[in-house]
């Protein structure tokens, strides 16, 4: 059990927001979930891990065969970090437990870039067992290869509680790849993430998220940056797998003059999948730049896709594009961009579009002899295709293929 | 095999409950290149979309033989397989899909990368491969890339759809040269086995490009048929107009 200076206040304003829903999605009942699993055993060497769970976290950008291409690991199955392990000079990858009793000004950083009481799930959180990574950049380093870290979900209808914090300290790099993913095939179980990312001054966080849940699990996960001057926080989320629920909505605030955030999302919803999912980037300072693109396809599913940019400095821009593909008769897509400018000289726009494919389209690659079906998937990788400025080329690589690996469900 | 590359018999052809062609008869053999002309609103795309098959465009009546086989009921994608391309005039921007995809898609597997960037020089174009295909691309740029596609898909009949329009002097050399890259002009006569039909509204084009026969379109049907230049001189000279009212004297109903 994570324990910090100010637990108390943190553990008054959970307790007082136990029963409080969230603003977004389908109300989650949490008392249907256990929240305690049995201690996993501390795995050394995690290429020792059961082949099946290594395929299953392979699926989800997590590679534990060959450590060479990974500045450092975590894994966590259900809430016990099972392993920690880092490969490079300035750069700390450890469970945030043991991250807290090593740094005491670690709960300075506790709670504060997402609040204790956003909903019932950041406080079930910090009320309940649970664990996280905590990953560091010192000042100046850079990371070659990225950090992964795994959280696994072991044990049927448990409710994995997780606690976050990523710190890029300033002029430093850090590349994260992040996989959720769960050994269950058909049983119920909850996942709820809480991820606080500080990106100090001259500082870059690359953080690419893939989830391969299972079609009864439900995702809660509960982020939010602060990025200072000059900084870059740039989020990938991949989620192409069924889900029963997932509903987030992480937040950056560029506080510091001539932040950038980046966030892509690329969702694919199946049939019995609802998906409730936003980027939200708070312009505060001078020269601050965020631009959001999702991407969205159902073939059955539900997805609501926010975006919401708010301005309030000068010389700040921000640009959101969200588009759909409804590749099934009953897919409902629903695309929610928003803008708020609260002064004159901000520069904030959007692009929304819903549909199915262009007929036009469709037409034009089979004149040039594709049939349809291949046209049709022609056209949907190319939906799928979102170039990450920023991105190293190895995690981009890696993020194409995850895409591509999953390209075929759809089609 | 015959010589005859495409043969279009009584064809008519209706869009969206209204026919818009009546009764064309046309002939073209292997390795020749011909033009039509015509007012806008002739039925020219319309004939062209026909015969590369869009399923809006439904014959009615008649057929479309090409290389001896009856393609009237085969699919758009079919009648390109077998060896007919389409130059577009107004193609879709497909968002996410690279000019690299869309020439790799045209050459069905035939070609690698080098090929794709000789393609892409020789169309002025290699700084528009990672683009996202016809994205921003100005009047020249589209039918630049559409020649690229077809040098790569290299059909036997190219039908081209104003080869010419919303294109400046300096790019529409270029497209001459494609364009007679595409149909073996630099091969002897005998040799051509591409052939291609050009929509041509103002004849520029013949400039660039030679053809055999010309044909001038009016209100859905075929009016004259006739030496290419000659029939430009015409229209030059005394416009559409003249075509329309020689065409009406010679049909009695009117």
């Amino acid at each position: 059990m994570v324990e910090t200076k100010s637990s108390k206040t943190h553990k008054d304003k959970a307790k007082a927001a136990a029963a409080k829903p969230a603003a977004f999605g389908e109300d989650i009942d949490l008392g249907i979930y256990v929240s305690s699993a049995e201690e996993q055993p501390y795995q050394a060497d995690p290429s020792k891990l059961p082949l099946k769970t290594k395929e299953r976290m392979l699926e989800a950008g997590v590679i534990l065969d060959n450590p060479s291409q990974r500045t450092g690991t975590f894994i966590q199955m259900d809430n016990a970090p099972v392993h920690s392990s880092v490969r490079q000079e300035g750069v700390e990858v450890m469970a945030v437990s043991q991250a807290l009793e090593k740094y005491d000004w670690l709960s300075d950083y506790w709670w504060q870039a997402v609040a204790v009481d956003t909903d019932k799930y950041t406080a079930n959180v910090e009320l309940s067992q649970h664990n996280g990574y905590f990953i560091r950049t010192l000042p100046g380093y850079k990371t070659i290869y990225p950090v992964q870290a795994c959280l696994y979900l072991a044990k049927a209808r448990l409710a994995q509680n997780v606690h976050n914090i990523i710190i890029a300290e300033e002029n430093s790099e850090l590349h994260i790849i992040t996989g959720c993913t769960t050994a269950l095939r058909e049983e119920a179980g909850l996942h709820l993430g809480v991820s606080e990312f500080y990106i100090k001054k001259g500082a870059k966080i690359t953080f690419t998220m893939i989830h391969n849940w299972n079609p009864e699990v439900a995702v809660r996960p509960r982020s939010a940056a602060i990025v200072e001057d000059n900084g870059l926080f740039l989020s990938n989320y991949v989620l192409m797998k069924p889900v029963h629920s997932l509903q987030m909505y992480p937040t950056a605030k560029c506080g510091g003059e001539n932040a950038v955030v980046r966030f892509n999302s690329i969702l694919v919803a199946g049939p019995g999948s609802s998906l409730d999912v936003g980027s939200r980037v708070i312009l505060n300072a001078k020269g601050a730049k965020t631009e959001i693109i999702s991407r969205a396809i159902t073939t059955g599913g539900s997805i609501v896709a926010r975006g919401y940019i708010e301005g309030n400095a000068p010389d700040v821009k921000g640009h959101l594009e969200c588009r759909g593909l409804i590749l099934a008769e009953e897919g409902m897509i629903h695309a929610i961009p928003e803008l708020k400018g609260t002064l004159a000289g901000v520069d904030l726009s959007h692009e929304a579009a819903v549909g199915k494919i262009a007929e036009e389209e469709v037409e034009y690659f089979m004149a040039r002899g594709l049939t349809r079906s291949e046209a049709t998937a022609t056209i949907v990788r190319g939906f799928l295709r979102v170039d990450i400025e920023g991105l190293p080329p190895l995690l981009g690589a890696e993020l194409q293929r995850a895409i591509a690996a999953s390209e075929k469900d759809i089609m | 095999m015959s010589d005859i590359a495409l043969s279009i018999k009584q064809l008519t052809v209706k869009v969206e409950g209204k026919e818009i062609l009546h009764n064309i008869n046309l002939e073209m053999k292997l390795g020749e290149t011909h033009v039509l002309f015509g007012p806008n609103g002739s039925g020219k795309t319309t004939l062209l979309m026909a015969i590369m098959g869009f399923p809006k465009y439904r014959v009615t009546r008649g057929k479309i033989i090409f290389k001896g086989q009856d393609i009237t009921k085969l699919s758009l994608d079919e009648r390109a397989r077998l060896g007919i391309g389409m130059s577009f005039q107004r193609p879709p921007v497909v968002r996410g899909v690279k000019t690299r995809d869309m020439v790799a898609a045209c050459l069905k597997g035939q070609g690698n990368e080098e090929r794709i960037k000789q393609l892409a020089e020789k169309a002025n174009l290699a700084d528009f491969l990672d683009r996202e295909i016809n994205y921003g691309f100005s009047g020249g740029e589209i039918k630049r890339s559409e020649l690229m596609q077809l040098l790569a898909q290299r059909p036997t009949l190219t039908l081209i759809d104003e080869p010419e329009s919303g294109v400046d002097l300096v790019n529409i050399s270029l497209i001459g040269e494609l364009l007679n890259s595409l149909l073996e002009k630099d091969c002897p006569i005998p040799e051509r086995k591409c052939t291609g039909l050009i929509i041509t509204h103002t004849g520029h084009i013949l400039d660039y490009v030679n053809a055999r026969t010309g044909y001038v379109m009016c209100g859905g049907v075929i009016g004259c048929e006739g030496d290419p230049r000659e029939i430009l001189t015409t229209i030059r000279e005394k416009g559409y107009q003249e075509c329309v009212r020689c065409f009406l004297r010679r049909t009695p109903s009117g």
